[in-house]
This record gives C-alpha cells, sequence and structure tokens, in this order.
C-alpha cells in the first residue's frame, strides 16, 4: 500500500495521527494529496460544517471552545480549524488559537487544527475547505471553523460553512462598524460576546438596527458571484429566516446552549426550506469556478514562455498595450 | 506548487507565569518563516504531545523556568515515543543549569537554549537538524 492510501484509510478508521499528517499533505498541495481528497471524498457530507467570524477580539476562539463544549456535551463529536494569518513579510506565522481552547485538551472526541492562511483574503487559507473535508471523512459530526479576524470584507466563510455565526462585543465602536460592516451581511445568527460588559445592550440594539435597515428578504443567492447557468434553476427560494441575536459569556459559558440551539434551528430552517440543496449547489458551483480559475491560469502560464510573459509587462509599462489587450494576447498566443 | 512550512509548537510546561520568552522565540521563529503553534501557560506534557500530534509539528520548543524540567521534559519525550511521535525535534529554553543539560541531551533532547541565546542560533539549529534528514 501507498503511503497516500495508507493515510487515507487511517483517517477512515479514525487514527488522529494519519489525520494530523494528511491536513499538512493538503495544506502543502503535496503531489499526493489531490488522490488523497478524491479517495476521501465519498465519505463526505455528514458533518455540519458551522464558520464563526467577526473582528479581532470579540472572543471567537473562546465562543468556540464553549460551543464546542456544548456540543461535546450533547455526545457530538467536534472538529475545529482555526485560521489566523501568515505575515507577509516572512511568510511564517503565530497562530494562538488554541490558547483559549485548552478546555478541550484530552478529549478525544475534537480535533483542532490551526491554519495560517498563507496569504489568502477573504478570511480562510485557500486549503481550508478541502482540511473541513478531511475532518467530515474522518467522522466528525461537526466541524468550527473560525476565521481569522475579519473585518468587512472576509465573506469566504459563508460559502463554507452552512450555519455562519458573526460574534461581536460592547465597546468595539459599535454603531459605525456596525453599519459599515458587510460581514452582517453573512450572519445567519449573530452573537454578541462579552455580554456582562457595558454596553452590551447598545450592542445589541445597533446590531439589530442593523438588521432592520438590511433587509432579511435576502435570496439564497446572495452568497457571491457564481458560474452563469444556461439552465437557470426556477425561482430561488427566498430566506426568511430570522437572524437571531445572542447574548453570551462564553468564558463563563453562559448563553451556549441558546447558540447551539439557534444553530440547530437554523439547519432545520435551511433543510425545510430548500435552501440546503440551493447552497449546496451553489457551493459546488463557486468552488469549481476557483479552482478552475487557478487551474487554467496555472495551465496557461506553462504554456507561454516566461519571456513572453515579461515582454507583455513591459509594453504595458511602456504604455504600449493595454492590461485588457494583453490578456487576450496571452490568451490567443500571440 | 508544493511549499512546505516548518510547524512549531510553543508551550509553557509547568506552574511558572511567565511567558516573555516564550512569546519572543514564537515571533522570532515566525520572522524566520515558520508556522509557530503558540499554546500558552501551564501546559501538562499530556496537554503538549496532543496538540504536537494535532498539529502534526516538526518541532516543539519548551519553555521551563519553573526547575521542573527533570521531571517534565522525561514526560513529554515518553509520550510523544508512545504516539509514534519520535521524530519530533524537542528543544528547551529557559532557565536550565548547566549541570543538567549532558542528562537531558542524553534523553533525546535537540537542544537547550537559555537567556541570552540568539534567536538565529535557534533557526538555524532548527533548519540545519531538518535540512540534514532529508
Amino acid at each position: 500500500m501507498s503511503r497516500i492510501e495508507t493515510l487515507v484509510n487511517g483517517v477512515l478508521d479514525g487514527d488522529r495521527r494519519a489525520l494530523a499528517r494528511l491536513i499538512t499533505r493538503i495544506e502543502n498541495r503535496a503531489p499526493d494529496a489531490p488522490a488523497a481528497l478524491a479517495a476521501l471524498f465519498p465519505h463526505t457530507g455528514r458533518a455540519y460544517i458551522v464558520g464563526i467570524t467577526g473582528a479581532p477580539g470579540t472572543g471567537k476562539s473562546t465562543v468556540v471552545n464553549a460551543l464546542a463544549r456544548t456540543l461535546r456535551a450533547q455526545e457530538r463529536t467536534v472538529g475545529i480549524v482555526a485560521v489566523d494569518p501568515t505575515s507577509p513579510f516572512s511568510g511564517g506565522a503565530v497562530l494562538g488559537d488554541r490558547i483559549r481552547m485548552t478546555d478541550l485538551a484530552g478529549d478525544r472526541g475534537v480535533f483542532i487544527r490551526s491554519m495560517a492562511n498563507r496569504g489568502s483574503l477573504g478570511g480562510l487559507a485557500a486549503a481550508t475547505g478541502d482540511v473541513v473535508r478531511a475532518l467530515d471523512a474522518a467522522g466528525f459530526d461537526v466541524v468550527l471553523i473560525e476565521t481569522v479576524g475579519a473585518g468587512q470584507s472576509e465573506v469566504d466563510i459563508a460559502r463554507t460553512a452552512y450555519t455562519t455565526i458573526v460574534v461581536d462585543a460592547p465597546g468595539l465602536g459599535d454603531d459605525v462598524q456596525a453599519i459599515k460592516a458587510g460581514i452582517l451581511e453573512i450572519a445567519d445568527i449573530l452573537v454578541v460576546n462579552k455580554a456582562d460588559r457595558p454596553g452590551a445592550e447598545n450592542t445589541v440594539r445597533a446590531l439589530r438596527a442593523t438588521l432592520e435597515l438590511g433587509h432579511r428578504l435576502r435570496s439564497a443567492g446572495h452568497h457571491g458571484p457564481l458560474l452563469d447557468q444556461d439552465d437557470a434553476p426556477p425561482e430561488p427560494a427566498l430566506d426568511l429566516w430570522n437572524v437571531p441575536i445572542l447574548k453570551t459569556v462564553a468564558t463563563e459559558r453562559s448563553g451556549l446552549d441558546e447558540l447551539a440551539g439557534a444553530i440547530e434551528r437554523h439547519r432545520a430552517y435551511l433543510s425545510e426550506s430548500g435552501l440546503y440543496e440551493e447552497r449546496a449547489r451553489q457551493r459546488v458551483q463557486a468552488e469549481l469556478a476557483t479552482r478552475l480559475r487557478e487551474e487554467l491560469l496555472a495551465r496557461l502560464l506553462d504554456e507561454r514562455s516566461p519571456a513572453a510573459v515579461a515582454g507583455v509587462i513591459e509594453r504595458i509599462l511602456a504604455r504600449q498595450l493595454d492590461p485588457g489587450s494583453a490578456v487576450r494576447e496571452l490568451l490567443n498566443g500571440t | 506548487m508544493s511549499e512546505e512550512k516548518i510547524r512549531v509548537l510553543v508551550a509553557k510546561p509547568g506552574l511558572d507565569g511567565h511567558d516573555r520568552g516564550a512569546k519572543v522565540i514564537a515571533r522570532a521563529l515566525r520572522d524566520a518563516g515558520m508556522e509557530v503553534i503558540y499554546t500558552g501557560l501551564r501546559q501538562t506534557p499530556e496537554m503538549i504531545v496532543e496538540a504536537a500530534l494535532q498539529e502534526d509539528v516538526d518541532v516543539i520548543g519548551l519553555s521551563i523556568l519553573s526547575g521542573a524540567h527533570m521531571a517534565l521534559v522525561p514526560r513529554v519525550l515518553e509520550l510523544l515515543r508512545a504516539e509514534g511521535l519520535a521524530d519530533v525535534l524537542v528543544l528547551i529554553g529557559g532557565i536550565i543549569p548547566d549541570d543538567d543539560v549532558p542528562a537531558l541531551l542524553e534523553l533525546g533532547i535537540s537542544g537547550v537554549f537559555g537567556p541570552g541565546t540568539n534567536t538565529d542560533d535557534i533557526v538555524r539549529h532548527i533548519t540545519a537538524t531538518l535540512g540534514a534528514r532529508q
């Protein structure tokens, strides 16, 4: 048996070391990773994927820790992927999310993996989706994804998770931030953490006002630009989900049963409304589009000589060629 | 396309509450392009080895100021072997009396780096030791 087959079988058998090693190979885009993912794919689709995002300092890691403990009390196994930023200067990273998750140590029903985003924008690493699949195939009931401290544009999580939780906290310049933040639009559940602090009610009020402004009759298509389809599905289902605003004090595990309950309700809502399948289809479309883009770009650059690309760059710099024409020229191979 | 990064777990076992040195090391390793998982204070050997397993690290850096190294280090190494992680490099920093260093190296520790160590030396030690294996 090849090394990668051994790893795949180990993952399916629940071998934690095999899972950890396979995740590394996925992150590193090792040459044998695609074959492993292909072998694991038939075993995926069972885990429920929950995203947790929000600005730095709102307590995302602590919420993840407390939520995982609540889920464990319900006897569900939990995989956690915690993403932190890679330094643009050195390519290294300090991944500190485990500091807030020491409660979960020693529990074999939990597997935590820290990931550096390795330069990816959007709040996740390029490989996060595949790492989540590995955890799914390994049999975890729930996978929690914690994004990098996100502000306004890091909305990739909504394309990866079924339920997206946006965490806010009092005292972060609420009113203005809440209105600015495009990130609120991806929230299926809003959490005001550190709710024992002064100003928590103001934060709740500001969030509620923003939600009301932002009309909740969003169509299911709001999760991002997708491939155009000739055979467009009939009418998209209207998203009538009422985004709940919950208060938690994650350090004391207060409000966590309510949060776990809201996730369950959202999950039931998605499946009853037909949105679950619709979003699954959109997710596949979006992933295909991304992967095709990467693959086609790599293939094209493979076919064109570096000198040809460099020549085009020089001509654009000299104002002899505009970037749009340059792209057509490279595509046509002239 | 393949891009490998050296992954390092920096942990503070034992009961002392000073993690300044550990944080300095974490930052220096990051600046050398490594991915550093920092787990914080008061980690038991069991927690450290479990984190090392899940994070699939190449290196564990232990910062020990409490004087308990001769109790903690053998336990970490024993657990690593039990989990099939004997190939992980283990480095120690903090306050380690010179007299204990030979015994620690004998146990299988890859290096001991006391106060005043130039962080570049630690980076070089890691890259050279891991590089020699390949």
